[in-house]
Parts: C-alpha cells; structure tokens; sequence
C-alpha cells in the first residue's frame, strides 16, 4: 500500500471538511497529494447538524467558493432546503443556510476526492510526524510503516484521543461509531506542541416513522433556493421541509432530574463547550425561568428517515433523553436512533500558528480545522483551503498567502485564531468581523476571485464569467450617472412608489439612492441592458444587486473604507519576527507572556490580544523605533 | 501625553516648587539610586543599608563637604511611585542647597529628568493607567483646594468608574442589535427599536452631561479670568490689593498710575480667579495711557466675569456711562457676568444710585471700602456665586472632565451616538446603526481601553439563551 521511496508533495491527515479541501487544492495546484483517513467511507460526514452555511457561516461558504474550494457546489448539489437568512435585514448580513443530504454530500466529496489528478485517498491512521531539524519529513502510521512528503496538514477533527460521554457511561471515539485517533497528541506534545482540551455536543437522532409531522409547524425553504456557489446556475434537487416543535415543563422536570447524571455537571467532563450553542440541561439550569424551548427537526437525508433534533444537544443518561423527549409535542412516540452525546478531544492552541497556518514549530507542517479549536465544517473547509494554498506556495517558494480582516470573514478567521486565545470552540459570527458592511456574501467573488484564479483553483470559465459581471457593474455604474431620463414617465414611477416627484431631470444614480426605488421598479425607464425586462439571468440578477448595494450604502461603504484606511497604518506596521520581548523592560509582564507566546505579525495584530492595554502598544512602538 | 522611551537611566529632579519655601524635595528614581545614595549620604546611625519605606537623617556630602543635613526616605522597587527604587532627599529648603544637592546626584550618575518623566514612569510601567498619569499630572499643576480635589477623584479612577459604566451601558445596546444579525434564529424577543431608542438617548444624555462638566472643570483648573474695570482714581488698585490682602499693585493718589495691565490670581474658596487689574479708562492722549486702555479693551473681550469699580464720593461721570453701556452690551452678546462696586464708601456720598442702568438690569451691586475692607468679604461671596452660575454649576460629588482629551473623545462619541441615533430613525438594519455604536465605544476607548468583539459576544452569552 505504501511506496516508502515515494515523496508527496502534500500529505493531508483527516478526511473531513478541512481535509477534502485541503487535499483537493493541493491537487490541483499540481502537487502529488495524499489523504489519509481512518474510513474511507465517511468523509466530508456531517457529523452534527445536517446543514452548510448560516449566520456568518454562509459567508464563509461564499468565500470559499470564490477561491476555488469545493463546499458550495456540493452543498448546491446535494442540498434539500435552502433558505436566505436574515433577508429583512440589510445585505450585509444575509447569509445562506442548506439542509444537506448528509449521504450524498459525503458522496458526492467522495467521488471528487476519488476522481481527482494528483490526489491518492487511503484509509490508514496516522500516529506521528517525522522531522529533521524541525522540518517535515512524513508521517508514521499506526501500522508502522512511514510515508514522507514534504508538507503535512493534520485536521483531526475530533479524533486525537476523542471521549464520548452519554450520561455517566463514555468511550473512547473519534465520533459516533468510529475509532479514536490515538498517539498522535502524544507524538506532537513531546515535539514541543502545547494541546488541551475542548468538549462539543450532538442531539439525538429520531426515527421518522416516530413522529408526528401534524403537530409541528412546517418549515419550509425558500420558495426561489439561492445557490452558494458562483457557478450553480440553478438548484435542481427536491426540496424538503423543516418541523418546528417546542419542549414543554414536563421536558424540563425530567431533563433536570437526570442532572446527578450528567456528566456536564458532575465534573466528569473537563473539556469547555461552547457557549453559543448550549447543551439542553445548560439552557435549563442557566435559564431556569424560560419555561419552553424550541426545538427543529431537520430531515438528515432523502435516503434514510432520521431526523436531528436541533436544539436539543445532550449528554443526559439515554433514559432520561428517551423519557424527556417523549413529552414534547409530536413526540410522544419518538424512538430515538442515535442518543446525543457529548465528545471532548485534545485541540492545539492556534496561537503556535503562523498566519499560513504552517507551525511556529516545524517548518511545512501546517494545522487546520477543529485540530485549531474551531467548530463547524465550514470554518473547516476554509482552514484546510488556507493551509493547503500556503502550504503549496511555500513548496513553491512564492509569497504567502494572507488574507486580512478587511478582506474577508477567512481573514478575520484565521487572525482571531492565531491572535485570541481560544477557551471554547470558536465559531464565526457577523459581530467578530469590523468591516461587515463590505464583507457581504454578495461580493465573495469581487474580493477574493482574483485570488482563486491565480492559484489555478478556478475553471476558466467561471473566472471569465466573473471577469465579465465585473466589467458590466463598472460600466453600469457610470451608466446610471449618465442616464437622466424623461421627466414625465419618471415621474409617474416615483408617484406609484410614493416618494416625492421631480421638478427636473435627475440621473439615474441619485433616483437609486432613494429607498424606495429599486432597479426592477424602473423597467423600461431608458434604453439599456438594466432596464430590458427579458434580460433576466442570473449574471445581471447578480449584476443589478451589486450596483443596488454600491449605490444605496455608498456613504457607509465609504466609512467602512475610511475605518480600513485608518487601521491600515497599525496593519501594515510590521514586527520583526525575531523580537526580544523579555527585554523590554517596560512592557507589562502579562503583555510580555502573551506577545511572546503570540508573536503577532504586526502592530495591528499586537493590539488585539486580550490582556494587552494601550500602554503596551505604546512601549511597543517606541521599542521599534529605537 | 508623549511616550518617550528610557532604558536603565536613573533620573532625579527637585520635586517641589522653586521659590523660597521651608524645606524642598529631592526625587531620584531608577536602577543606580542606591547606588548614587550611598556615595553622598552619610546616616547619623551608622546605617548599611536602607531599608524601604523608612527615613534616615544624615549629612549630605559634596565629596568631603557637607552640603546640607538631610532626610532620606527610601521605597524599593516596586513598591514606589514609578516602580522603580525611589529615594526622596528632603532638604533645607531655598533654591541654592537643593540645586547643589541636585548637581552632586547628577555628577554621581543621574540624569536630569525631564518634566512629568516621574509620573511618565509610573505610567509605563503599569503602575497607573492613562486617565489617572494625567491626573497626576494636574495635581501637580493644580492651584487650588477645588482643583486639587477633582485631581484626587479622578486620581481614584472616578473618571474610568464613570466612562466604564457608560461603556458597558453601550456594551448593552450594542448586543441588542448584535443578537438581531447574529441570532435571528434564536428564540429569542428582540428589542423594539422604540425601546432602543430611549436607551441610545439616555446614554447620550449622560454623556452630554460630561461633556459640559467641561466648562467647569476648566473653570476649576485654569480659573476664571476676572477684570476690574472703571474711569481712573476709583480706586481699582485699591480694591484688588484689598481681595489679595497684600500690597502688589502700586497704588498712589496720581490718577493713572497702573499704566499696564497687571495679573494676579487669587483664591477664593478654592477657585482660582486670574485678575486683571486695568488702567482706568479715560480721554487720553497720553501715548502710554492710550496703550494701556487699548488693551483693557481688548482683555475685557476674554474676562469672564467684569467687576465695574464706580466711586461712592463722586457724581457719575459720561465715562462712567460709556462703561456701563459697554459692558452690558458684552453681556448681553458673550454672557460676560458683571458685578459692580461703588467702592469708597468709608467717604461722603455723591453718587446718584438710581442713575446707574444696572440696578433695573439686576446686575448686582457691591459697596466697598478698599481702604476698610468693609464690603471685601460681599464681594468675595459675590464672585464665588457668580463663577458657578448658569453652566458652571459645580456638585462637589460630580465627576468633572479638565482634559481637553477626554472631552474631544466624549464629543467624538457622543457625535457617533447621535449618527446611531439618525440611522436606527430612518429605519436602516442594525447593522448600519451597529458601525456607529462600535465607533462611539472607540472613542471612550482612547479614554480607558478599547472594547473587543469577544467583549460583545460574552456580553450576548452571559444575558441571553443563545443555541438552539
């Protein structure tokens, strides 16, 4: 199975989100690329909730497709219900969400995976690194055979020495059903690595036949399904609905008397969970006067008849999930498939990650993924990408590649990786990104294809098409400042949209700026491709949105540019890597540990770690002028 | 404050101010204290060591000379002002034996330090944050009883208490529209933007509060700047050296004889009062005089408060008159506060009371005798009353803003605010209102440290039920 002459160029470790990425960019880059997974047949496995994207996660999603990475046109493909969220919000904040298929999602990356040039899939478990002057040279596998490459990328997800906890009974396990990936903490901690441990959970699984639909209130997808990817021109599949129930008093009597079971609170769980997404008996002991939770259930495939109870996140004894769940409405004959559970894994603090992702430690060994502390797949997805176009960039000895937080929800990712410490499973949200109002999944593409394109991660055709859109909105957008159209007929559309009429001509930019007015409401007002009815495809759907946002918010934008001006001079205020914190005497001592243990790139990431004051920054900066 | 840096120098300067004085204070702060000590101290007791937070009486030596015989107080790092070894030299005082003690440590190693250097080391060192090293800095500056108080305050941090609960009063606000963006799919009762907006406008409020606290606080640390005025021989000399209780300006029976403008600050119940005494102004052409009424006029314009000196024992005269119609117009324009003095009144009356316009204008009068202090004691209530008039008003329990910093930054946020205030009325989503609010807790962060995103979040966490 193993050539031990031959050298990989790539060796990605992990099967899951960032390692199909990751495997798959490195591959087509043109590296010679192995991934190693510990079953073969689950990978890209949506191990918790059976969905892509979300709040902020949609976003992630978006920018990944515009690099070139995979998860949007699976997601496109295999997805059963798709949905806009936040749409009466501005556009800053809308954000895809997708009920996957979770079968064929993991399919569908498998036949990627299996298909693509350059790439070797092999089901092995990996135990350790081998290194020579604290270089990369491969990996051991649990066999004990090596393989060598000349970078690593480990995303372990959450198998480096997994424990699964259901009540007070736990096993060792990497998730539900499968090994635990044992030795290799062991192997990195003893080459110098610092790891802890973090603790995730999952809900029980349902037996549709279980459960009475007629009690929930549906929940269906958008009625027009809006793709992630830039080049899905439509979604096909069929679409299914969600089912919206609610826990009641009694669930809660019952979820609170297995507490002396609990191995939350009883102490036997040492991991930190994260905050934002609760277990159910969190919520009750520390919202004790909410008297009702609600609960979605969300179909896990066409395929099988499982649903995931959303909301509902326990480690509970399996009796008391049984006995509890039965008391909510619909459920009253639930059979539980797979009961929830809790899992804790070893992480590795990211702060021993360079902005590449590549250790600080050993040269071409790169981390991403929930190795990182992170949670959820798409966070994954954009890690392995990350880790896998600087990884190839360096073999190639060319520039990194690091995207910055006014550039990107990636950038502002990997920067609070690196830079904050980590005490629960980090997830994106809109609030951690400053620039927001430009970061807009809308314009994923106009910031970061170029990107994509020139590391040969995109099909020719989608970048030309973007090339295309690009144009088009420039010369769209002089257009309008051009156009001034007939008084009369412009007139009557402002009079039926109920905004104040003209008293002579204006162009078409300033009507825009109007709240009211938006391009569809002014067809036919002139003669150009914008206001051409029949011109309906989704490039000048996606055109006219472009030119609607860049108008309408043009003062904000403008702020939010100014604000990236301003902050830039602290960005591009570069650090020498080689600094002797300990020497500057003035530096408060809990500044000096934590710029040492952080080494930040730039004044600008200096000034985000927690702890420090802008004191430091001050002694800082006079210590670099000297 | 500029942040300059230093290494292992050790600095050392005269810590009290110039002047004759009964004693003086010698500061040396740094690494090479002790070192410098014990090469020009000699203790009465046969000392080896200091020991922190004592004092030693001994000579102080020039090579073989004693200098001075000295107290010396040792704090040993870090528990010192700037945590650094700190010895205080106490001194007889006179600016001759503290310069020579000065040069001696100075030629045994110390650098001059420069001004604010030792509350600059404090700072830097962690010891103090911003707000408070500026404080220092004022209370070293501070003139009077009042000023020194509100430095003591801010000193205490009662500034950091209060911005810190405006901030987290905006932390608050801020995660109502972060859990509408990033939690719209929880369970969760939204704020409505009626209620947010009462909250935005209180948090204004409180700000504005500050920000006029201002006036005052400049008030109490510059002080009010106070001109006497009136037609020559009225005796305005007279009068100011009655309220300083001290003779400084000349005074003669020649009328004229303050040819220039004079200065002198007084203190009245803890204010400081900049006054400024002013040739009587008079038909002159007398080159000097000409000067000097030239630039009364001109200091009149920049008084806060006038004191109008008329002459009990004379008739009002058309320059009297001039006067009064000259000031009560730049009250009316500038709100200049007057009050008047019929002064001399220990002599015969000749004035016409009821011809005076101030009297039907309820602008106060004082009588006074500079020559029996009868009427000083009025005056000096008077002028205390009228320095916190109107804007002015002072609680002693208020926290007061004196830094221009400070104020610029609460104009920076309170201006955000109102934008918030604009976006969130014409009905634009959160996140637009959000880009204001996060640039208001920007500018309380140059005052006391910047918010982060993770501060939001856990601000979200900590009060809401968030996961479903």
């Amino acid at each position: 199975m193993i050539d031990s002459n031959k050298i990989y160029d790539v060796i990605v470790v992990g099967a899951g989100h960032a390692g199909c990425e990751a495997a798959l960019a490195a591959a087509r880059m043109g590296m010679k690329t192995v991934l190693f997974t510990i079953n073969m047949s689950t990978v890209a496995k949506m191990s918790c909730n059976p969905a892509i994207g979300g709040l902020a996660k949609g976003h992630l999603v978006r920018e990944i497709d515009a690099l070139g990475g995979v998860m949007g046109t699976i997601i496109d493909e295999t997805g059963i219900q798709f949905r806009m969220l936040n749409k009466s919000k501005g556009p800053a904040v809308w954000s895809p969400r997708a009920q996957a298929d979770k079968i064929e999602y993991s399919e569908r990356m498998l036949h990627l995976l299996e298909t693509q040039k350059n790439l070797e899939l092999k089901q092995a478990m990996v135990t350790g690194v081998t290194i020579e002057n604290d270089k990369i040279t491969g990996v051991k596998l649990f066999t004990g055979s090596e393989v060598r490459g000349k970078s690593v990328i480990l995303t372990a997800g959450t198998f480096l020495n997994g424990l699964i906890h259901i009540g007070l009974f736990s096993y060792s396990a990497g998730r539900d059903g499968e090994f635990a990936a044992k030795g290799l903490t062991e192997n990195l901690v003893s080459l110098g690595f610092k790891s802890e441990r973090l603790k995730t959970g999952t809900p029980p699984r349902l037996d549709g036949n279980s459960i009475d639909f007629d009690k929930m209130t549906v929940q269906p997808g958008d009625a027009k399904p809006q793709p992630f990817s830039y080049q899905t021109k439509a979604i096909n599949r069929k679409q299914v609905p969600c089912y919206l129930t609610n826990t009641v008093e009694q669930t809660h009597k019952i979820l609170l008397s297995g507490l002396n079971r609990s191995p939350l609170y009883s102490g036997k769980i040492i991991g930190t969970g994260p905050r934002y997404c609760p277990s159910i008996e969190t919520k009750l002991v520390r919202f004790a006067d909410k008297t009702s939770h609600q609960l979605y259930l969300e179909p896990e495939s066409l395929r099988n008849n499982e649903y995931y109870v959303n909301g509902y996140s326990t480690s509970l004894p399996e009796d008391i999930q049984w006995k509890a769940i039965r008391t909510i409405p619909g459920l009253e004959k639930a059979e539980i498939t797979r009961p929830g559970y809790a899992i804790e894994y070893d992480f590795f603090p990211p702060s021993q990650l360079r902005p590449t992702l590549e250790t600080k430690y050993i040269e071409n060994l790169y981390f991403a993924g929930q190795i990182n502390g992170t949670s959820g797949y798409e966070e994954a997805a954009a890690q392995g990408l990350m880790a896998a176009i600087n990884a190839v960039l360096k073999l190639h000895q060319q520039e990194p590649f690091i995207l910055a937080r006014s550039q990107a929800y990636i950038g502002v990712l990997i920067d609070d990786l690196i830079t904050k410490e980590i005490t629960e499973p980090y997830r994106m949200f809109t609030s951690l990104a400053e620039y927001r109002l430009l970061l807009r999944q809308d314009n994923a593409d106009m910031r970061l294809m170029d990107y994509g394109n020139s590391f040969g991660l995109l099909d020719k055709e989608v970048y030309e098409q973007f090339c295309e859109k690009r144009k088009l909105i420039k010369d769209y957008y002089e257009d309008l400042q051009q156009i001034r159209p007939d008084l009369n007929a412009m007139n009557q559309i402002l009079e039926g949209q109920n905004t104040s009429q003209l008293k002579e001509k204006e162009n078409l930019y300033k009507i825009l700026k109007r709240p009211e007015i938006t391009l569809d409401k002014l067809n036919g007002i002139a003669e150009h491709p914008l206001f051409e009815s029949n011109n309906d495809n989704r490039l000048m759907d996606q055109v006219r949105q472009q030119l609607e946002i860049e108008i309408k918010y043009e003062g904000y934008l403008a702020r939010q540019n100014q604000q990236i001006e301003r902050f830039s001079k602290m960005e591009n205020h570069i650090i020498p890597e080689k600094i002797d914190y300990s020497k500057i005497k003035s530096l408060s001592s809990e500044a000096k540990e934590k710029f040492d243990q952080v080494r930040p790139r730039s004044i600008g990431q200096a000034s985000r770690i927690a702890g420090v004051s802008p004191a430091d920054i001050s002694v800082l900066l006079i210590y670099l002028k000297k | 404050m500029v942040i300059t840096p230093h290494n292992d120098d050790t600095i050392a300067a005269i810590a009290t101010p110039i002047g004759t004085g009964g004693l003086a204070i010698i500061r040396i702060s740094g690494s090479k204290t002790l070192e410098i000590v014990d090469k020009i101290f000699k203790s009465k007791h046969d000392t080896d060591e200091l020991k922190s937070w004592h004092i030693y009486l001994g000579n102080l030596f020039d090579k073989k000379d004693i200098i001075d015989e000295v107290t010396v107080s040792f704090y040993r790092s870090p528990r010192s002002y700037t945590t650094e070894d700190i010895v205080e030299i106490g001194c007889h005082g006179g600016i001759f034996v503290a310069r020579r003690i000065l040069d001696v440590i100075l030629e045994n190693g110390a650098r001059l330090a420069e001004p604010g250097e030792f509350t600059k080391r404090a700072f830097i060192n962690g010891r103090i944050d911003l707000s408070q090293a500026e404080a220092v800095a004022d209370l070293i500056h501070s003139k009077t009883e009042i000023s020194r108080n509100i430095s003591l305050k801010h000193m205490e941090g009662q500034l950091y208490e209060k911005i810190e609960r405006i901030r987290n009063e905006l932390i608050d606000i801020l995660s109502l529209l972060e859990i509408e963006l990033d939690f719209s799919e929880e369970d969760i009762e939204f704020v409505e933007r009626e209620n947010f907006i009462i909250k935005l406008n209180h948090t204004i409020e409180e700000i504005e509060h500050l920000i006029n606290s201002y006036s005052t606080g400049k008030i109490i640390k510059e002080g009010i700047n106070l001109i006497i005025i009136g037609k020559r021989n009225v005796g305005k000399s007279s009068l100011l050296n009655a309220l300083l209780r001290e003779d400084r300006a000349i005074v003669t029976e020649i009328p004229g004889t303050t040819r220039d403008v004079l200065e002198e600050q007084l203190d009245i119940k803890g204010i400081l009062f900049n006054v400024i005494d002013t040739a009587g102004i008079a038909e002159t052409d007398d080159p000097v005089e000409k000067e000097g009424i030239k630039r009364t006029h001109g200091k009149i314009e920049r008084a806060n408060i006038v004191i109008h000196v008329l002459d009990f024992s004379n008739t009002l005269t058309k320059e009297d008159q001039s006067i009064i119609s000259k000031v009560e117009s730049l009250s009316n324009q500038k709100g200049l506060k007057i009050i008047s003095v019929i002064n001399k009144i220990d002599l015969d009356k000749k004035i016409e009371i009821e011809k005076i316009s101030y009297f039907e204008n309820n602008i106060p009068i004082v009588r006074t005798s500079a020559k029996t202090f009868a009427g000083i004691d009025d005056l000096e209530d008077m002028l205390y009353q009228k320095a916190f008039e109107g804007e002015n008003k002072y609680n002693t329990s208020d926290v007061i803003i004196t830094k221009k910093r400070h104020v610029e930054a609460l104009k920076k946020c309170s201006g955000s605010l109102k934008r918030a205030l604009k976006t969130s009325q014409t009905g634009l989503s959160s996140e637009f209102i959000s880009v204001d609010l996060r640039e208001a807790l920007d500018s309380l962060g140059e005052i006391i440290g910047i918010v982060t995103n993770e501060d939001i979040l856990k601000n979200i966490f900590e009060k809401f039920c968030i996961g479903k």
